[in-house]
């Protein structure tokens, strides 16, 4: 093991953290930053494109949340084909903050965890990281809504 | 000529979301979990001042893309049925607002996980 990461033959989380960042690839960035905007600008164009297509049946808010759905399901298939860890790899954050992203941190584990089981596998896996959003979104939701309610809004 | 001008305006704010998200990644190294939720407290609470609402509204996609317009349709979704229903309202308004979401990921992550190979990742 390399001698620079332990003090005394102690690994302690926080030198074992410098010396991960030490070791993790310098990419540029302004390169990455280059490109999570124009994955993360494309990806919102496509979603653009599907509410103007659902506007034409439904209402502007139908076709929002319908246009979020379609997105979520091309990144599940995207992300089963493995295409969308390899657009993850050079996009950053252009490929994780659109609800593509969430979709697929839902995707990836399920996928992964199958050989553990449909049950404890699949639907416990799934949660990896849906779980902590979903939980964090919906107690926000709730203490905004409430306090909206308590002081009038 | 109208629909053209929000394409551009979803590429650019919805880019400029990402960009935003890049730059913390690049200085704090936060993994993608709390890259997420970060993002999604952020909508929530911009859309608790009402402020999130006008930029779904200035850029469409641009902003509703983004996990950050998931807290916000939360919280809109959880505020508007406060308004209507009281507390019972608070709690079913939000999560009935990402119904839709929520269950495409699920359902699609369900047969994905069914029906795909899980592959090695190359690194």
């Amino acid at each position: 093991m390399d001698k620079s990461i332990t003090e005394n033959n102690v690994i302690s989380k926080d030198n074992y953290k410098s010396y991960v960042f030490e070791k993790m690839p310098k990419s540029s960035h302004w390169k990455n930053m280059f490109w999570a905007f124009l994955i993360g600008g494309v990806i919102c164009v496509i979603g653009q494109a599907f509410i103007e297509l659902y506007k034409l049946w439904f209402s502007i808010e139908d076709a929002a949340v319908l246009a979020s759905g379609t997105m979520v399901l091309i990144a599940a298939i995207l992300t089963g084909l493995g295409v969308y860890d390899n657009i993850g790899r050079f996009a950053g954050a252009g490929s994780t903050i659109p609800i593509t992203g969430f979709s697929n941190a839902v995707v990836s584990p399920a996928l992964e965890f199958r050989a553990e089981g449909y049950i404890y596998g699949v639907g416990a896996k799934m949660f990896l990281v849906a779980g902590p959003v979903i939980v964090n979104g919906v107690t926000i939701s709730v203490i905004i809504a409430l306090l909206t309610l308590a002081f009038g809004g | 000529m109208e629909v053209f001008l929000m394409f551009v305006k979803a590429f650019v704010v919805g880019g400029a979301i990402c960009l935003i998200g890049q730059i913390i990644i690049n200085y704090t190294h936060l993994t993608n979990g709390k890259i997420l939720v970060l993002f999604l407290i952020a909508g929530a609470v911009l859309e608790g001042f009402g402020l999130y609402s006008k930029l779904i509204e200035f850029a469409g996609a641009g902003a509703s893309i983004p996990i950050s317009g998931f807290g916000s349709a939360l919280v809109k979704g959880a505020v508007k049925a406060a308004k209507a229903e009281g507390i019972y309202g608070a709690l079913k308004g939000g999560l009935a607002a990402c119904a839709t979401g929520i269950s495409v990921a699920i359902v699609s992550g369900y047969l994905v996980a069914v029906i795909f190979k899980p592959r090695t990742k190359k690194k």
